[in-house]
């Protein structure tokens, strides 16, 4: 059974958008808007290599966290949460690698398909890399007050407040 | 930071702040705010998780609409980066960076566009690394079509018929001479198609032109990666080798001074049409370049190759069909007028305003549609062939369009599309009215003057 706290589970399966931070260059924050993709014990995104310094980022160092603050993007949840956890960039064949998520993506954004259907005129969009971030730490603030010290959840511990 | 930026940014319910803990993993946590214009601040409300002053945060604002069944728009977002210090309860940031996308302002499509170099840095550094050339795939089939932009054929396709058509009706016509006409003509084309991309690369309008449709802007074939110019250039060459060899032949089969040097000045045209040292379209020749060779030379040519001699009432044909092909470049070239004039494309639309160019194009497409009604009210053409007239109200919405829509690249793509249609429509129906003169005369031992 996973260790993610249930309001973080149900906050990660609905939202549809989360701003994903990784390290820089200079070592400083780079945030990203960004569809998050949750199975149950990932969280997934996908990058399209027009939009692929995130990637170069990730590559260079694979700590990255995932926040998710915006109720009217996640179905009215009030929860809010920060995901921190390790990247890995999967791109074996960017035409390809990434469509194993299709399934998590058309639930989100179910035009995704009507996109994908007109590949020929976005052809650089869906050369993609797929990646992946297996959670460490799950901070969240239940009731979205964030004015208030978050609950903390790792997968040695139960949460705790 | 300017004050529309605060102003944009006190849009926004709320902002995450994320920075980089000791431990090496970013940490983020959303937060209230106050964006002070005047003293160029933004002012974080107090946060359960405690914020940093001693190193670079990044505060970002986002905004999507969820769409039910769909998925969701309006995206945007603000990107700052700074110290932040404290200020009683607030921690301040005055930002020393920033950077955001609005899709309102910056359209998916163009946003894009402005990152294929990116796209471009990425592929090669990941070739670099595995030793093998990664790049986007696209089947041939589709490579082949976008790369030749296949659909504008009928530009060819229209002119031919109707120099076909009037040779028919003169009483020439040889099924396998139209064939060879029309793949001639059609390689020629794709030739002059490839060619002008190659040309529009090596000069950087395409490079320079964030906002492409699908009638403007080039194939993008090249930027994109899809093809690199060695293989646009062999394109190119086949087609030409194809075009002219058939042409060669058909000037030996009809032994044809006339055809001989129609075709001789239908290459030229194609290919100077972009080509130093004339690069007839920089030099606002471009349209004058299109009518002549989607024009007469299309008509008289396939009209010689049938007949061998030359026609008035081709020539008056194809007049029609050449101000509205002309006027497809002309419209099309209005959004690239930009990217275009940077690099010294000197285009109509990039030498004229708006009001001149929106005019110009109603004019040129009366003039044509006048020169269907005088040409057929006179029996130069067969007056059936004022059916053609049944597309002025395409011209209006054209007009029209030009109007509402000259800043728009996007919102102008209907309007490029019923221009390309009512070149085709008008092209048919001078086509269908030779037809129906045609059949008239078959059928009927005195048809009546209207059918003739």
């Amino acid at each position: 059974m996973s260790w993610i706290p249930a309001p973080v589970d149900e906050l990660l399966a609905a939202a549809l958008v989360c701003e994903m931070t990784v390290v820089g260059a200079k070592g400083q924050p780079v945030t990203h808007p960004l569809l998050p993709l949750w199975d149950g014990e990932r969280v997934y995104v996908t990058s399209s290599v027009l939009f692929s310094r995130k990637l170069e980022h990730i590559k260079r160092d694979g700590k990255v966290s995932v926040a998710i603050t915006d109720p009217v993007a996640c179905g009215g949840l009030a929860t809010r949460c920060t995901v921190q956890g390790d990247a890995r960039v999967f791109e074996d064949d960017p035409h390809e690698t990434w469509t194993r998520i299709l399934p998590l993506w058309r639930a989100k954004e179910p035009a995704i398909d009507f996109f994908l259907g007109k590949r020929f005129a976005l052809p650089l969009f869906f050369e993609r890399s797929l990646i992946e971030i297996t959670p460490r730490r799950v901070l969240w603030w239940e009731d979205g007050n964030v004015e208030s010290a978050p609950s903390v959840a790792t997968p040695e511990g139960a949460g705790h407040g | 930071m300017d004050s529309d930026l605060f102003a944009k940014l006190s849009a926004y319910p709320h902002v995450v702040v994320s920075w980089i803990d000791d431990d090496g993993y970013p940490v983020q946590t959303a937060a209230r705010f106050r964006a002070d214009a005047e003293k160029g601040e933004v002012r974080i409300g107090r946060t359960g998780l405690p914020l940093p002053d001693d190193r670079e945060v990044n505060v970002v604002a986002s905004h999507i609409r969820p769409q039910p069944g769909t998925g969701y728009d309006q995206r945007r977002y603000l990107s700052l980066w700074g110290r932040l210090h404290g200020d009683g309860d607030e921690m301040v940031l005055r930002p020393a960076r920033v950077w955001g996308w609005d899709e309102a302002e910056t359209p998916f499509f163009e946003y894009v566009e402005r990152s294929n170099v990116q796209a471009r840095r990425y592929m090669h550094a990941l070739s670099v690394e595995r030793g093998e050339e990664v790049k986007p795939r696209l089947s041939p089939v589709w490579t082949f079509l976008l790369a030749t932009r296949l659909p504008f054929l009928t530009a060819t396709i229209v002119p031919i018929l109707l120099g076909i058509a009037v040779a028919a009706r003169d009483g020439y016509f040889s099924w396998w001479l139209a064939l060879l006409t029309l793949v001639g003509g059609a390689a020629i084309h794709i030739g002059l198609n490839t060619a002008n991309d190659i040309f529009d690369a090596l000069s950087g309008a395409d490079e320079a032109n964030y906002t492409p449709t699908q009638f403007s802007g080039g194939s993008r074939v090249i930027q994109r990666g899809l093809l690199t110019l060695r293989q646009m250039c062999a394109l190119s060459a086949g087609a030409y080798v194809v075009g002219i060899s058939i042409g060669v032949t058909l000037v030996l089969a009809r032994g044809s001074l006339e055809l001989l040097a129609i075709g001789l000045l239908g290459v030229a045209l194609s290919v100077f049409y972009t080509a130093p040292p004339l690069r007839l379209v920089h030099r606002g020749l471009g349209e004058v370049t299109t009518a002549l060779g989607f024009g007469p030379i299309m008509v008289l040519g396939a009209y010689v190759v049938q007949a061998q001699k030359l026609s008035w009432e081709a020539f008056v044909v194809s007049v029609p069909v050449a101000i509205l092909i002309a006027l497809v470049l002309y419209v099309n070239e209005i959004p690239d007028r930009y990217s275009d004039g940077s690099v010294g494309k000197r285009t109509l639309p990039a030498r004229l305003g708006r009001v001149a160019v929106t005019r110009g194009f109603l004019i040129a497409a009366l003039a044509a549609f006048a020169v269907v009604l005088v040409a057929a009210a006179f029996g130069i053409i067969p007056r059936p062939a004022i059916i053609a007239l049944g597309a002025l109200p395409l011209a209006w919405k054209v007009y029209r369009g030009i109007k509402a829509y000259y800043t728009s690249p996007y919102e102008l793509m209907a309007t490029m599309g019923q221009n390309v249609q009512m070149h085709l429509v008008v092209g048919l129906a001078l086509f269908a009215g030779y037809m129906i003169a045609e059949l008239a005369s078959a059928v009927l031992d005195s048809p009546p003057a209207l059918l003739v």
